[in-house]
C-alpha cells in the first residue's frame, strides 16, 4: 500500500462502484443506438428530450474538470467570493439565455449556433466561428481528458497514459454509439453521481470543523480571515481576496463573461436544443440555474475546509496545491465505500466535460463545416455516417492534445484560458444581431472578427508583459469589455455603409420581425403555471439574490 | 398567437427537419430507471459495506458512520427514481404528429399533408 502523496487507499468493493459505473455508462450508449435512425437522431436526440433531462445535462455538461476541482480550488484560496462565479456569473445568464434567446434559437429550428449565425448575418461569419469552435472544441476535450487522466494517476495510481486511454475510449463508445442521447442521458447520471461524491465530502469535512459555525471561526483565524466569509463587503475597492472591483465583478464576469458563456457556448446550448418543443428548450437553463445555486455547497465548502484542515495547503506545486483541495479531503475523510463512490463522481465529472466537448463538436463539424462547404446535398445516412467518423476523430486528436498537455501543461492552460475570450465577441455579435435588425450581414463578420483579435490581443500583449493587470481574472474582465464594445463600435460604424439583409431572411431570427411562436409547439400540461420559463427564471434570480444575503 | 408566420426558410436546416418523421427517438429509454436503478445498487452496496464497518473508519468519517447513512440515502434516491418512472410513465416523446407531420408509427410513412 502507498500512504505518500495523493494516494487513495482504495480497496477491491471501491473499485467494484468504479467498474459498475463505467459498464452502466457503456449500456447507456448502447441502449440509446436503437433512438438513431437520422442524423437529427444522433446531433439532437431528435429533438425529443423533456426539460428536467436537459436541464440536468446543461449543468453536468458544465461540472467538468474546471468546475469540480478548479471551483474547490477557489474556494481555498478566495473564500466565499467564489460563490460570484455561480450567484452572478451564472445564473442571470442562464435565465436570460431561456428567456429571451432560447425562442431565436430553437424557434429558427437551427442545429447548432454557428447555424444561427449563417442565417442571420452570411457564410463567412458562420465560417469562422464554426472553425474557432470546433478547434476549441477538441484541444478543450483534450485538456479535460489529460485533467482526468492527472486525477486517476494521482488518486488510483494508474500510469498516465492507460488513463488516458481508458478515459478517452469510455467516452468514445458512448458517444459514438449512442450520440448525443448517449452523451446527455450520461450526463444525467453523472449529475447524480457526481453530487453522491461530493455530498459525503461536505458532510464529514463539516462534521470535522464543527458544523457552519465552526468553519467560519476557523476560517477568521485562517490566512483569508474575516475576508474570506465575505461576497460583497471591500468591493469598493480592489483590496478583497479576489482582487476585484464589484464594478468588475457585475460588468466583467456577471456580464460579458457570464453571458458570453453561457448563451453562445454550442456545448451548452445543444443540450436545450435537443429538448422536444420550445418550451421544454427555454426551461432548460433555467432548470439547471437550480443546481447551479446550489452547487457550491459541495465545492466552495470543501474548499474553505481544506483551506482550515490541511496544513499547508497552498503550496505553488507539489501534492497540496489549492487545486487538490476535494482529493485531499477524500484522502484524509473517506473511508472504503463511499470512497468509491466519491472517485466515481470526480471521474464521472472529467467524462462529462469532455462527452460536451465532443458531442459539439462533431455537429458542428458535420452540419456546419461538412455539410455546409464540403459535400452539400447527400443523403441524411450520409451525415451521420460523419458525425461518428467526426467523433472518432475528436477523440482520436483530444487523445494527441492530452499526451502533448502532458508535456507543456503551461502551455495548455493557455490556450484553455485563451479560447475562453472567444467567447465576449460572440456574445456582443449575437445580442447586437438579435436585437437591431439593421445589423448588416458585412458588419456581423467585421464585427466578430475585430472583437475576437482585440480579445486575443490583450490576452497576448498581458502574457508578454506589454499591459498590466493585477490578476488573470482582472485581464480576463477587460479583455471582454473591450472586445464587446469592439463589436458594437464596428457594427455601428459598418452597418450603415453596407446593404441590410431583406427582412423576410430574418423572421425568426431577430427581434421584432415575427416568425416565432413559443407556443406553437406547446403540450399538454405545458400551460402549467409551474412550467411557465419566465417565472421560473425570476424566482432563480431572487434565490440567487437571497442566498448572497447571509454571506453579503 | 394567432399570426403564426413561417421563420425564414433555409435548405439545410429544412432537410434536416423534412426528416424528422424518420425520427426513431421515440425508441429512447426511460433514463430514470437507469439512475435509479445504478443507484439502487449502490445503495445495497455502500449500505451492507456500513454495517460491518469497523471502528478505525468510522474514526476516519470522524465518527459519523457514513457508509451507512449515504449507502441508505442512495437507496432511497434509487428506489424514489423508480417509484417516479412507475407512477408516471414517461409520455412517449414529441411524436412526428405533434410536430404537426402526420405520420402513424413513427417508422417511415406518408409526408405531411400540410401539417405546418
Amino acid at each position: 500500500m502507498d500512504g505518500g502523496g495523493l494516494r487513495l487507499n482504495m480497496n477491491a468493493l471501491d473499485y467494484v462502484l468504479l467498474a459498475l459505473y463505467f459498464v452502466t455508462v457503456l449500456g447507456v450508449g448502447f441502449a440509446a443506438r436503437r433512438a438513431i435512425r437520422t442524423s437529427v437522431d444522433f446531433f439532437l436526440s431528435g429533438r425529443s428530450l423533456p426539460a428536467w433531462v436537459t436541464g440536468l445535462a446543461f449543468v453536468s455538461a458544465n461540472l467538468g474538470a474546471l468546475e469540480i476541482i478548479g471551483m474547490a480550488a477557489n474556494g481555498a484560496q478566495y473564500g466565499v467570493m467564489t460563490v460570484h462565479y455561480y450567484w452572478i456569473g451564472a445564473v442571470p445568464a442562464m435565465v436570460f439565455l431561456g428567456i429571451v434567446m432560447m425562442p431565436f434559437y430553437y424557434g429558427s429550428k437551427v442545429r447548432s449556433v454557428p447555424e444561427y449565425l449563417r442565417l442571420r448575418f452570411n457564410r463567412p461569419t458562420h465560417l469562422l466561428n464554426a472553425i474557432s469552435f470546433a478547434v476549441a472544441q477538441v484541444l478543450i476535450a483534450g485538456v479535460n481528458l489529460y485533467a482526468l487522466a492527472l486525477v486517476m494517476q494521482a488518486l488510483l495510481g494508474w500510469p498516465l497514459w492507460v488513463a488516458i486511454i481508458v478515459g478517452a475510449a469510455i467516452v468514445l463508445v458512448y458517444i459514438t454509439i449512442g450520440g448525443l442521447s448517449g452523451a446527455i442521458y450520461n450526463e444525467v447520471l453523472q449529475f447524480f453521481v457526481i453530487l453522491a461524491g461530493l455530498i459525503p465530502v461536505t458532510v464529514i469535512g463539516l462534521v470535522k470543523v464543527g458544523g457552519v459555525s465552526g468553519l467560519m471561526d476557523a476560517v477568521r483565524d485562517s490566512r483569508l480571515g474575516e475576508a474570506g466569509l465575505h461576497a460583497w463587503q471591500d468591493t469598493g475597492s480592489t483590496a478583497n481576496p479576489l482582487g476585484a472591483h464589484w464594478l468588475g465583478i457585475v460588468f466583467g464576469l456577471g456580464f460579458v463573461l457570464s453571458f458570453g458563456y453561457w448563451t453562445t457556448n454550442f456545448a451548452e446550448v445543444q443540450r436545450a436544443l435537443s429538448a422536444k418543443n420550445m418550451s421544454a428548450a427555454r426551461r432548460t437553463p433555467i432548470i439547471a440555474a437550480y443546481p447551479k445555486l446550489l452547487i457550491p455547497a459541495v465545492t466552495v465548502i470543501p474548499g474553505l475546509i481544506a483551506l482550515v484542515t490541511v496544513k499547508g495547503l497552498g503550496a505553488p506545486s507539489g501534492d497540496l496545491q489549492y487545486n487538490n483541495a476535494i482529493p485531499l479531503l477524500m484522502r484524509d475523510l473517506l473511508p472504503n465505500g463511499v470512497l468509491g463512490v466519491a472517485v466515481t463522481g470526480l471521474i464521472a465529472s472529467f467524462m462529462a466535460g469532455m462527452a460536451a466537448n465532443v458531442s459539439g463538436f462533431n455537429t458542428v463539424f458535420t452540419y456546419d463545416i461538412w455539410q455546409a462547404y464540403v459535400r452539400r446535398d447527400r443523403p441524411d445516412a450520409y451525415y451521420l455516417r460523419i458525425g461518428r467518423y467526426a467523433t472518432i476523430a475528436a477523440v482520436v486528436i483530444g487523445i494527441g492534445t492530452a499526451f502533448i498537455a502532458a508535456g507543456f501543461s503551461n502551455i495548455m492552460n493557455y490556450i484553455q484560458a485563451l479560447f475562453s475570450v472567444f467567447n465576449a465577441p460572440l456574445f456582443g455579435t449575437f445580442i447586437i444581431g438579435m436585437f437591431w435588425k439593421r445589423m448588416s450581414a458585412l458588419a456581423g463578420f467585421w464585427s466578430l472578427l475585430s472583437g475576437t483579435v482585440v480579445a486575443v490581443g490583450t490576452y497576448l500583449l498581458y502574457k508578454g508583459g506589454v499591459i498590466h493587470f493585477n490578476s488573470d481574472l482582472e485581464e480576463s474582465f477587460w479583455g471582454a469589455g473591450l472586445a464587446f464594445a469592439t463589436v458594437a463600435v464596428v457594427a455601428a460604424i459598418l452597418t450603415p455603409l453596407t446593404a441590410p439583409k431583406r427582412d423576410e431572411d430574418l423572421r425568426g431570427l431577430v427581434y421584432g420581425m415575427g416568425g416565432i411562436d413559443v407556443k406553437g409547439d406547446v403540450l399538454a400540461g405545458d400551460a402549467a403555471w409551474y412550467r411557465s420559463p419566465l417565472l421560473l427564471g425570476v424566482i432563480a434570480l431572487v434565490l440567487a439574490v437571497v442566498l448572497y444575503i447571509p454571506v453579503f | 398567437m394567432d399570426n403564426r408566420s413561417e421563420p425564414a426558410r433555409d435548405p439545410l436546416v429544412s432537410g434536416a427537419e423534412s426528416e424528422q418523421r424518420r425520427s426513431a427517438a421515440a425508441r429512447l429509454f426511460d433514463i430514470r430507471r437507469v439512475i435509479g436503478g445504478l443507484f439502487a445498487v449502490y445503495g445495497i452496496i455502500v449500505t451492507l459495506m456500513g454495517i460491518f464497518d469497523n471502528q478505525a473508519e468510522i474514526d476516519k468519517a470522524q465518527g459519523v458512520r457514513i457508509n451507512l447513512w449515504a449507502g441508505l440515502a442512495m437507496l432511497g434516491f434509487g428506489l424514489l427514481m423508480l417509484l417516479w418512472q412507475w407512477i408516471r410513465p414517461a409520455e412517449p416523446p414529441a411524436s412526428p404528429e405533434e410536430r404537426g407531420v402526420l405520420d402513424g408509427s413513427g417508422d417511415s410513412g406518408p409526408g405531411s399533408p400540410g401539417g405546418r
